[in-house]
């Protein structure tokens, strides 16, 4: 089985401070990592390896830096590594991301199945994975938490939904995005780190890309754009009610029905 | 596209400039500013630059007509034959935009068997309900469910959709925002309609520390998915005269490559980890019986009930709902507590819960530290006086 991996490198806090006079973020010294649900999502990719053959290509965009996850990749067990970058790329909300992986997923070759994690700890958005599959014209499922088999043209999954677990049978090629009680992730590996140390990583830069019109990628090719950013109203304040019980209660009558609290399900 | 230009001559203060963008975009190569790939445009280094950093906005070539595009849609989502709540939130909020434009309030329905739910979505501020009532609906499958919706959007031209974070609404909104190459925000918490019918999204980024505010300037229709239990329920309205249209995917259009095998309904056995709302019970309960009424409580906030170790230790509850070190952590979006006294066992359980409200007779118990409002006052007044406000709340609905 061809799998492809959608991985991104993101900061390796969310702790993220904002100074409200300034409006500017504070970073002291944030470190980066694998985003952490992209770990499960490799995993998926290696256990169905293991149990049926293949390759997996592991497939990321972001500055020169984040050659980084790759390499971890590289050390968990991927084959391939492709990272797309390129300044043109920078600014992308989630259609010109989506639109500038699937470009990378497609240079990279044939494909039976492309994995991604749930969402990233960054972005946040959980709509990746999505977008990416309709660019790439597959269906796609999420949610996924559970694999019962594959074979060359179809694979067997539960979906993880609100009210129901879903069995489906899922025809190839597909998408399908994970989440964290399927498998849990390996550690990377000393071998792997020496064996893969010289492997290369295939850089693409949008020259690179069969489509070369830079008003599908980056700021250009993102329909969205942040007016601007603020910090959040805070709202952790303190209070205190001591006067007699039967106000109090009127009052957090009021305050339930003023925060939602007391809406009847429909 | 707009884009910024960098005025070398004018920097003088290179270190400071560099800090003023948010997300690290701006730095130094070879003594020279630049901006990488990491830029947002959120425009930080404009306002702030004192002139470095230059705003150019060309001429937006490909820009929507807006006038094409009109009225505010609502995928409505109905889960095991009733209609999620988060629809009628998002009815509610439409019917706000809509107004503040004098545009229509749309429903789109999708489903087997959900018909008889088109007047409801009515009720609740639909001016035209679309029907996609099919069996190959059954169940969400991305591809039937995307077509269906596709046909909607390109006969009615909708300028905003609004979409429930749900999961389904988590992976239909951007299947279908990518189908029209548009724009889509997700989880917006606050939601506003400009003159232009541009939507004003605002959503918290980078884990709710700062908050974002998107436009979707040039594309339509625009795409955003809101949560749960973000808006208010809008008020029913009996025999609105709304427009209902039924509509018909051909069978080419239902194909799917997802069969269906097996759909489980699960067992909704929620421990108290799971639950949004708890309602705490510690030693200020003064005998086993009384724990009927924080029961009582818990059950109208549609909640969960849980103790405190010592309660736990009595035999009063259940080892599964205590909270604590040695027991449960929970992060709800509310706990009400008490008659406990709060340990620091037990609030290491539960200081990450949205909003905390602590009742307790004593004026100094350490629970008021951490306490969002902290009600001194006996709990056996308090709760069974809240408890009479809410069913009388609930009976006045219902008239």
């Amino acid at each position: 089985m061809r799998i492809t991996v959608c991985i991104k490198q993101v900061p390796g806090t969310s702790q993220v401070e904002i100074d409200p006079g300034t409006g500017v973020l504070k970073r002291d010294g944030v470190e980066s990592k694998m985003n952490p649900f992209d770990l499960y999502a490799l995993e998926t990719a290696l256990r169905l390896k293991q149990k049926y053959g293949g390759e997996i290509t592991v497939v990321s965009m972001g500055p020169p830096q984040a050659q980084a996850v790759i390499r971890e990749a590289f050390m968990m067990g991927a084959d391939r590594g492709i990272l797309l970058s390129d300044r043109r790329f920078g600014g992308a909300d989630v259609l010109a991301t989506s639109y500038t992986l699937s470009q990378g997923v497609r240079a990279a070759g044939e494909f039976d199945l492309v994995v991604c994690g749930k969402q990233t700890t960054d972005g946040d958005t959980a709509q990746v994975g999505a977008e990416l599959a309709e660019t790439l014209g597959i269906p796609h499922v999420t949610n996924v938490c559970f694999i019962h088999d594959a074979d060359e043209k179809t694979l067997t999954i539960t979906q993880d939904m609100p009210l129901h677990r879903l069995t489906a049978k899922l025809k190839l090629p597909c998408l399908i995005t994970v989440d964290k009680r399927i498998y849990e992730p390996r550690l990377p590996s000393y071998r792997l780190m020496r064996e893969t140390a010289d492997r290369e990583i295939k850089i693409l830069t949008l020259d690179d890309l069969a489509d070369k019109n830079p008003k599908h990628y980056g700021l250009n090719g993102s329909p969205t754009q942040v007016k601007r950013i603020f910090p959040p109203e805070k709202s952790d304040s303190q209070e205190r009610w001591d006067g007699p019980e039967a106000e109090s209660a009127k009052r957090l009558f009021r305050f339930l029905d003023e925060h939602k609290f007391l809406q009847k399900l429909g | 596209m707009p884009h910024i230009v960098i005025h070398q001559e004018k920097a003088t203060d290179l270190k400071t400039l560099v800090g003023l963008c948010p997300f690290g975009a701006i730095e130094l190569v070879d003594g020279k500013l630049s901006i990488s790939s990491g830029c947002r445009m959120c425009r930080n280094c404009v306002k702030r630059g004192n002139g470095v950093f230059e705003l150019v906005e060309e001429n937006a070539a490909e820009e929507a007509d807006k006038t094409a595009w009109r009225g505010v849609a609502v995928i409505a989502e109905v889960e095991e034959g009733a209609v999620h709540p988060v629809t009628f939130e998002l009815l509610g909020k439409a019917k706000e935009l809509a107004a503040k434009v004098k545009h229509p309030v749309y429903a789109l329905l999708i489903g087997s068997g959900v018909s008889e739910l088109a007047p409801l979505l009515a009720e609740y501020g639909a001016d035209e309900v679309y029907v996609y009532d099919q069996p190959e609906f059954r169940h969400f499958r991305i591809e039937p469910y995307t077509a269906a919706a596709e046909e909607f959007i390109r006969k009615v031209r909708p300028s905003a959709i609004l979409v429930g974070g749900t999961p389904a609404g988590r992976s239909l909104a951007p299947r279908l925002a990518a189908r029209f190459r548009t724009g889509l925000t997700a989880d917006c918490t606050r939601l506003d309609m400009s003159e232009t019918t541009d939507l004003d999204q605002i959503r918290p980024a980078y884990g709710g520390n700062i908050m974002a505010h998107i436009n979707t300037r040039r594309h339509r229709p625009q795409f955003a998915t809101v949560r749960y239990k973000i808006f208010s329920i809008p008020p029913r309205v009996n025999n609105p005269a709304a427009r209902i249209v039924n509509g018909q995917l051909p069978p080419e259009k239902l194909a799917s490559g997802i069969e269906i095998l097996k759909a489980e309904l699960k067992e909704r056995v929620r421990g108290i980890e799971d639950a949004e709302v708890i309602v705490a019970a510690g030693r200020g309960v003064k005998k086993p019986e009384d724990l009927a009424m924080l029961q009582e409580l818990a059950d109208l906030l549609d909640g969960k009930l849980a103790s405190t170790r010592a309660l736990v230790e009595a035999g009063w509850t259940d080892a599964r709902c205590q909270i604590g070190l040695s027991g449960r952590t929970v992060k709800p979006k509310l706990i009400i507590t008490c008659g406990v006294s709060g340990a620091i066992q037990f609030v290491a359980g539960m200081n990450g819960s949205e909003r905390i409200v602590a009742i307790n007779t004593d004026p100094e118990a350490s629970i008021f530290n951490v306490a969002h409002i902290g009600i001194c006052g006996d709990l056996y007044k308090i709760v069974p006086e809240l408890i009479a406000e809410i069913k009388r709340s609930r009976k006045e609905d219902n008239k």
